[in-house]
């Protein structure tokens, strides 16, 4: 009852013991970043989607909006955070007014989330150029959805994700232990 | 009629994934009482002892991550403290990605997933998300040396409102 946190130890830096305990594959220890950037990048989106879906589907800037974020995804996912361009505006205006954070993370968990938007984009754009408005609304909701959770909760869309999708893509494999 | 398709998706996507949030958030880190049997076939207890893990004389704390898993660290460093300051425990990572056969068996869907495992490697405990100490201490509690190995029930476990 008296250690109620689940804040990690001082720094929360841990990462050279992270892997010992019997992980299997050891992982290379990828330098943190700072966790509050990913967080603002995905406020940014939950504003530009939304803003996308209010305007709907037969706008030029809803095309403009859409294809803007899509690039954001890809750059976030395929390039990787640094050429995220939401993460590196945080980076050099915002980042510098707030100080320093303690507050670091993996990069891998939010390049993922980035993945996921990219797919989420690129169905979304796919339904607003064959004017399937349905399918513009529903990958496009998806992907506000995600953002929203992540800007506002923290949402680990990783956690849930990444698993369903290895479980789903690879077939069992009885012969491979 | 666009405009009015766009208000109703952008309104209900956020109340929707506001009361996920929230049930996600109640369930998250708190451990249920698994009902298993004792199984020395099972694939979980197979791949422990064939892995070379050193178990816990008394419990086995199993924490399945993903490469993807911001949380998985947190959890690892509650469940780093827990053993730090338990004797007879061990803690054991397992990769999603690397055994998802294993994962497939054993029913994990989210990580991190922790099971809680006595001296004979049965399941005892099981919770999703980042625990908190006080948690782990009320799972692990009745399974060590000397506590009664009674039913005491999921009174034990303190009750966990959200923590930060």
């Amino acid at each position: 009852m008296t250690h109620s946190s689940t804040r990690p130890n001082s720094s929360g830096q841990a990462t050279s013991d992270y892997r010992a305990g019997g992980s299997p594959a050891g992982r290379p220890t990828r330098p943190l970043i700072d966790a509050r950037g990913p967080r603002f990048g995905a406020a940014v989106t939950t504003v530009v989607l939304a803003v996308a879906i209010l305007i709907g589907p037969g706008s030029p800037i809803t095309l403009a909006l859409l294809i803007a974020q899509t690039l954001a995804f890809g750059l976030g996912s395929v390039a990787g955070l640094t050429y995220q361009p939401y993460g590196a505006f945080f980076r050099t205006f915002v980042a510098p007014r707030l100080g320093p954070t303690r507050h670091r993370e993996d990069p891998a968990p939010p390049r993922f989330a980035q993945a996921i938007g990219l797919g989420f984009g690129a169905v979304a754009l796919i339904g607003l150029a064959t004017g399937l408005d349905a399918v513009f609304f529903v990958a496009a909701g998806m992907a506000l959805a995600a953002a929203f959770l992540n800007a506002a909760f923290n949402f680990c869309l990783g956690c849930e994700m990444y698993l369903l999708g290895l479980r789903l893509i690879r077939r069992s494999r009885p012969e491979a232990a | 009629m666009d405009r009015m398709t766009g208000l109703v998706v952008v309104v209900v996507v956020l109340a929707a994934a506001s009361l996920f949030a929230w049930w996600r958030r109640r369930s998250q880190g708190r451990f249920q009482r698994t009902h298993e049997v004792g199984d020395t076939a099972s694939p979980l207890t197979q791949y422990l002892h064939s892995g070379g893990f050193e178990l816990g004389a008394q419990v086995t704390l199993v924490e399945f991550t993903s490469a993807f898993c911001a949380p998985c660290r947190a959890a690892r460093n509650v469940l780093d403290r827990v053993s730090a300051d338990v004797d007879g425990l061990a803690v054991i990572e397992i990769d999603v990605a690397a055994q998802l056969d294993l994962v497939r068996a054993v029913g994990v869907t989210r990580t991190p997933t922790i099971l809680v495992l006595d001296s004979t490697l049965t399941p005892v405990h099981r919770a999703v998300g980042v625990p908190r100490y006080a948690d782990v201490v009320a799972a692990i509690g009745p399974h060590l040396l000397g506590a009664h190995d009674s039913d005491r029930g999921p009174g034990t476990i303190a009750p966990a409102p959200d923590s930060a």
